[in-house]
């Protein structure tokens, strides 16, 4: 029988780049074994979109270093609603808002939040691991640190509002990236010196591609106390900082 | 100006002319995002009966964002050809739609009426157009660009080839670039995004590709799609430029939060042009643009996204650009939720863009957290084919590693090839013949030119 599948000759080229390159053909398309090697990690990639926020986890591990947790929501009620309005996503609904009042808040220097995003895997999975080597480092520095909100159907400006109604000086949230297609488990942190709602972007500090396979733990780790620390000395987050400390950061 | 329409009895009252356009668009997520969307399905059906009764030209006569505050809109107005406009100026909306589906109307029909048409015109008219209705008068355009090889001709086909790495890695680049070329991807251009837009590394980009392009002698242009200041530095420091590239949209604020603007863009034509490097043509403005652009920058004016994209392509006609990309799937699942929504508006901007005179191409793509998959993907390619698509990507195997979407892979180009018989650029068609990459069907050949491309990255 005549081969079924032409390969191409060039497959070493793959070391070079991670790119879905000398693929071979069936006729003119992708062979089969191929083609379902990229439906299964779009499937990985669909199916961590929707994945389930595990926030009673994320309360026993933050528990486990002395730090309690709040469970929060933003205004999205469900996934559809979360993936069709950004905005509110953005915004704490209004029994978490009242639940934050209420709580009564000495000063301190950090608010760490954890939100599902668009990969609640990936905070499940790596969010813990952050916190655990973050927290020691932190308190012996000698800073306070609020409950920690763990937020359902969240983006990244919620965590603005939470710093807010927390009085703390800076806060940090852990988020499930947009999975791609070869790094469903994706989690970004972002940081923000003297949160209020209302900040965009340009206020920020943002550290993605945290996974075992892309930023480590401990490298990612090292980056948000050295963010952290250079905010606090210079009061300051976003756009600014980034411009003294961008190469320093990625040295 | 208060619009209104009766259905049955209940009559449906619009406030003004950008309130019809966005309330009789098909639905999309992004325009209830705006809040500017039709309510019901009933209230969209009557704003098309009420646009659908309007005459061409309202839209000569009421501006959608005002003439003083926008400079699109006064590009629009004061670039409008009267004599072109004239065979249909005493047509309602409606009536234009059967104009162009008419057999009377033919390819050189819609060339001589291109610059008496306006965005707003064809936007409104693609607003009571079924898919098939778009294809049909997409595929009656014809637009032919040249920079070193003819684009746009009847049964063929182009594709940049994207050859993207996440950290603008050399050999990543050059390894994707060359797996393309073996598939006979690249006649539109060879387009890189680079990860950073640093004047030296796009720059090395540029002179990477161009050593490639120079010792293959491939009839092709290439572009590194970095921000047209960008670019301008790099003609000054002697880069080989090829391509003008910019993403644009069609209001001035949505311009201004790219950084450019019309005379920017014109410098940067200009500037281009003084370096002579195009052999068959010098058509060599690139741009890219996409609905939900101008939403997502709050620069809207209150207009949907389809006729917004729309102005863009009055931008893009004042250049008289090589290529015009729309990046329909990218933008996420709050502007085009779906498959449905995603193929609908890529075919209104490929329609749209044609009618207004431009080379029309489109990335036929989508994100992981949009509802929609590789047999939508394929749907929207086929019938970009049959609607006369100028050009679409090529990436290996759909999958972009460095912006993280899918795209269409160099085997989706061979298979609208094969399927709907069409060709490549005829000057990149004949390179592929004559260095033996493939034969007439598209199969690939072991040949001596083969292991000369690849031994630009040899075997360790």
């Amino acid at each position: 029988m005549t081969q079924l599948t032409q390969p191409d000759d060039w497959e070493y080229l793959r070391q070079f780049t991670p790119a879905r390159l000398a693929l071979g053909r069936s006729g003119h398309s992708i062979p089969t074994r191929q083609l379902l090697e990229f439906n299964l990690d779009h499937a990985r990639a669909r199916d961590a979109v929707y994945s389930i926020f595990d926030q009673e986890w994320i309360k026993y591990q933050v528990s486990t270093l002395g730090l309690s947790a709040l469970f929060l929501q933003s205004q999205a009620r469900d996934r559809r609603e979360f993936l069709l309005r950004p905005d509110l996503g953005r915004r704490l609904n209004e029994p978490s808002r009242q639940h934050l009042k209420e709580q009564v808040m000495p000063p301190n220097e950090l608010s760490i939040v954890v939100a599902d995003g668009l990969s609640a895997s990936a905070v499940n999975a790596h969010a813990p691991q952050i916190i655990g080597l973050l927290v020691p480092q932190m308190k012996a520095l000698g800073w306070q640190m609020a409950p920690v909100g763990v937020v359902s159907q969240a983006r990244v400006a919620v965590a603005d509002e939470i710093g807010f109604y927390q009085q703390s000086e800076m806060v940090l949230i852990l988020i499930g990236e947009r999975p791609g297609l070869t790094s469903p488990d994706s989690m970004g942190a972002y940081l923000t010196y003297r949160p209020k709602p209302g900040l965009t972007d340009e206020s920020r500090n943002c550290i993605s591609n945290i996974r075992p396979d892309g930023l480590s733990y401990e490298r990612a780790t090292e980056k948000i106390v050295y963010l952290l620390t250079e905010m606090k000395k210079n009061q300051l987050s976003g756009v600014g900082l980034k411009d003294d400390f961008n190469s320093q950061l990625n040295a | 100006m208060p619009f209104s329409h009766s259905v049955r009895g209940i009559s449906y009252t619009f406030a003004d002319l950008k309130t019809v356009l966005a309330k009789a668009s098909p639905l999309r997520s992004g325009d209830q995002l705006a809040g500017v969307a039709a309510q019901s399905a009933e209230e969209r059906v009557a704003a098309q009966l009420c646009l659908a009764d309007l005459p061409l030209t309202i839209f000569l006569q009421e501006p959608l964002i005002p003439y003083e505050k926008d400079e699109v809109t006064r590009l629009i107005l004061d670039t409008h050809k009267a004599e072109a406009f004239a065979p249909i100026r005493s047509l309602t909306v409606g009536e234009f739609r059967d104009f162009l589906l008419s057999d009377l109307t033919t390819s050189s029909t819609l060339t001589q009426l291109s610059p008496g048409l306006t965005p707003e015109m064809v936007a409104a008219v693609s607003k009571l157009m079924r898919i098939q209705d778009l294809i049909s008068v997409s595929s009656k355009c014809q637009v032919t660009t040249r920079f070193r090889n003819t684009i746009g001709l009847p049964g063929r086909l182009s594709t940049r080839l994207q050859p993207n790495h996440p950290s603008d890695d050399y050999r990543g680049i050059a390894a994707s670039l060359i797996d393309g070329l073996l598939y006979g991807s690249g006649d539109a251009v060879i387009g890189i995004n680079p990860a950073t837009d640093h004047v030296q590394t796009v720059g090395k980009l540029l002179e990477m590709i161009d050593t490639v392009r120079q010792r293959f002698e491939i009839p092709t242009q290439s572009c590194v799609l970095s921000h047209v200041t960008t670019t301008l530095r790099l003609i000054e420091l002697g880069a080989p430029v090829d391509l003008v590239f910019q993403s644009i949209g069609g209001t001035e604020a949505l311009n201004s939060s790219f950084g450019i603007n019309l005379s920017l863009l014109q410098e940067a034509k200009e500037a281009a042009l003084s370096l002579n490097r195009g052999t068959v043509g010098n058509q060599l403005m690139y741009f890219e643009t996409g609905q939900g652009a101008a939403l997502s920058a709050n620069a809207h004016h209150g207009l949907d996204l389809q006729t917004c994209e729309a102005r863009a392509y009055a931008v893009a006609r004042a250049f008289d650009p090589l290529l015009v990309n729309t990046v329909v799937g990218f933008i996420g699942p709050e502007y085009l939720y779906d498959g449905k929504q995603i193929i609908r508006a890529g075919l209104e901007d490929i329609c749209c863009g044609k009618l207004l005179g431009l080379p029309m191409g489109i990335d036929i793509c989508y994100t992981n957290h949009a509802e929609a998959d590789q047999d939508d993907m394929d749907n929207m390619l086929t019938l970009m084919g049959v609607a006369g698509a100028t050009f679409i990507m090529g990436v290996p195997g759909a999958d972009d590693i460095m912006l993280h979407y899918q795209s269409t892979s160099f085997h989706d180009a061979l298979y609208l090839r094969k399927v709907l018989g069409m060709r490549p650029s005829p000057e990149f068609e004949s390179w592929l013949l004559n260095m033996g990459i493939m034969d007439e069907q598209f199969r690939s050949l072991a040949s001596e030119s083969r292991q000369r491309l690849l031994q630009l990255i040899p075997r360790s």
